[in-house]
């Protein structure tokens, strides 16, 4: 049993060769996705795990700790391990009429291949307390990123991939040098070790340099406005399933990322005490969320018009996690999960869309309402539960995040979270308005998406609805991983 | 004043700042990846600047030998090493399959393109 924490990242990732070497056809789909359902498995064995054992460590190859690599389980990368493992069962089943209709057929084991690998990266991210661990990780997965969206169709799929590319790197040599700062000062990796190690060197000015290079660095692969260019174009772009898979889970774990450094490495007093990333991290959170829904709403396609509200929904994380307080810090965690559900939900509904139009133009789009009911029904649900309608887990993170803004007196955060939720009314009644009250144009009828794609769809809609009114286990696990973080910086 | 004692890591800021230059004045792509493996490079001796310890002789066990540098940071650039051979391949693929797409690997000329499609 102490090895699922090591397993629930060498089981996909092992299965990526695997899948490569497997003949076109049904084979690589049907590993990929048992493999991400063993996935899912392991997350709520571990969660089962840390909430009767407490923080779990496993030693790799019994190397002790701050020499050898170790992997650490608290509540926080258990709820996210929980999240990865939730979004890659659904997208995996969901990606098979997708992609056997968006790619050739000789590309398919590499299409699966790549999805593996994408997953095993998150989830070692998540799964390490070794910095340098991380950005190996943070490697493997940005690389598999940049293959799938490169798989697109549409030819922009390739300029965005690159820029992608071009950026993520940047973002990822700014994280490696930071940790070697870090590493400089105390010769250690151990995120543990190097919680221990740093308040005594905290007055160097080599810590915030390299704290300067880890936020920022982080902040470019978390798309946190204004380092947000990549991500409209990779996400509109990409094959529908690899949109859903990471639109809804990429950018959490680099949220994940960044409370740890914040919390767990530098500490609370050190970096919202010494340096003022609170206000700087607020600032520019509430500048994304009001910015990214207004350009949202002029967006022509409506996957591109989900991305910006990505970036806009990312500020909601950030803003959370700038508040520094055990509120903030939940509403923080709960909008990572949250928002993994929405937008999963959202981008496979655009990906029904576009198996029997071809493409999400909002134009494209008129009187989907009646020939697509289903379909439609499923965006429709998640824009609620995007703009955080009662009943729906949007508005369960947007509320503790309301609460802890009125906690310490911001009401005018308070102001921007309505005033950005309002735009969101407006970007998602564009495409609402659009399918159900405008008549479709051309003669030949579109048919409902096949089961097959419309099953994934609804039971992450379902899921929104769920955790929604049922919050005990996500409200708990979050409520449980703020007080940790919080009390491993004191 | 400036330590010139420490010149290894003028020399690394030197590369990092030309890569990051590189990266954003150049329009064409294949440069843009010369760009960003020069800053990855500096990076790299970053690192091995660091594992320098002073009088330390190279870390394999040796006997009379008591000083060592620092093998570690050596061994995460090996990783950092394969990981930068990686990216610069899949850049350079992705430069391939835009030159085929579009004819061209210049970014105004792709931006003017895209905004034609």
């Amino acid at each position: 049993m102490e090895h699922l924490q090591v397993l629930i990242v060498l089981v996909p990732l092992l299965s990526a060769p695997l899948c490569a070497l497997l003949p076109s056809g049904r084979w690589p789909w049907l590993l990929a996705t048992l493999a991400s359902w063993a996935t899912l498995a392991m997350a709520l064995v571990l969660l089962g795990r840390v909430e009767s054992l407490g923080p779990l460590s496993y030693e790799l190859g019994n190397w002790a700790a701050p020499w050898g690599i170790e992997y650490r389980l608290d509540y926080a990368n258990a709820m996210v391990q929980l999240l990865l493992g939730v979004v890659a069962a659904v997208v995996m089943p969901f990606a098979y009429r997708s992609a056997r209709q968006e790619l050739d057929n000789d590309r398919q084991p590499g299409f699966y291949a790549a999805l593996m690998l994408l997953l095993a990266g998150l989830l070692g991210i998540t799964a390490t307390g070794d910095a340098f661990n991380v950005f190996v990780f943070l490697e493997v997965s940005s690389l598999s990123t940049y293959t799938l969206i490169a798989l697109g169709r549409d030819r922009r799929a390739l300029t965005s991939s690159f820029r992608y590319l071009i950026m993520g790197t940047v973002g990822a040599t700014f994280f490696l040098i930071g940790v070697g700062l870090l590493y400089s000062l105390t010769g250690t990796l151990n995120m543990a070790d190097l919680a221990e190690r740093l308040p005594a060197v905290a007055s160097h000015r080599t810590v915030h340099t390299a704290v300067a290079f880890l936020v920022v660095g982080i902040c470019l692969k978390l798309a946190l406005f204004p380092l947000h260019l990549w991500l409209p174009n990779a996400y509109a772009y990409a094959p529908s399933a690899v949109s859903a898979m990471v639109a809804a889970t990429s950018t959490k774990v680099m949220v994940y990322v960044l409370i740890r450094f914040l919390y767990t490495i530098l500490g609370v007093d050190f970096s919202f005490g010494r340096l003022p990333l609170a206000q700087i991290l607020m600032v520019l959170s509430v500048i994304g969320m009001l910015t990214a829904s207004a350009v949202a709403i002029s967006q022509p396609n409506a996957k591109r018009l989900l991305a910006y509200s990505s970036v806009a929904q990312v500020g909601y994380m950030v803003l959370g996690v700038s508040l520094v307080s055990a509120l903030g810090l939940t509403a923080a965690l709960l909008h990572m999960f949250n928002h993994a559900l929405m937008k999963g939900a959202l981008f496979m509904a655009l990906g029904c869309v576009s198996f029997r139009l071809g493409g999400t133009d909002v134009a494209q789009m008129k009187g989907l309402g009646r020939s697509m009911p289903w379909t439609m029904a499923a965006f429709v649900a998640g824009g609620l539960s995007l703009i955080g309608v009662p009943l729906t887990v949007g508005f369960i993170s947007k509320w503790y995040l309301v609460l802890a803004a009125l906690e310490q007196g911001w009401w005018p955060l308070v102001v921007a979270i309505l005033l950005s939720s309002l735009l969101a009314v407006i970007y998602v009644w564009r495409v609402v308005e659009v399918a159900y009250f405008q008549p479709s144009e051309s003669r030949d009828i579109h048919r409902e998406a096949p089961l097959a794609l419309l099953l994934p769809t609804w039971i992450l809609v379902l899921a929104n609805v769920y955790f929604g009114i049922d919050t005990r286990l996500t409200v708990g696990v979050a409520e449980q991983a703020a007080a940790a973080l919080l009390g491993a910086g004191r | 004043m400036i330590s010139l004692g420490l010149y290894n890591y003028w020399i690394v800021i030197a590369l990092m700042m030309t890569g990051l230059y590189t990266m954003i004045s150049r329009g064409n792509l294949v440069k843009k990846l010369v760009g960003l493996n020069i800053f990855q490079t500096a990076v790299f001796f970053l690192y091995i600047s660091m594992g320098m310890v002073e009088d330390g002789a190279v870390p394999i066990l040796t006997e009379g030998v008591t000083r060592y540098s620092n093998p570690l940071p050596h061994v995460l650039i090996l990783t950092a090493i394969v990981v930068g051979v990686a990216t610069t391949a899949l850049g350079l693929a992705l430069v391939v399959r835009i030159k085929e797409a579009y004819d061209t690997v210049d970014e105004d000329e792709l931006h003017r393109l895209d905004n034609d499609f």
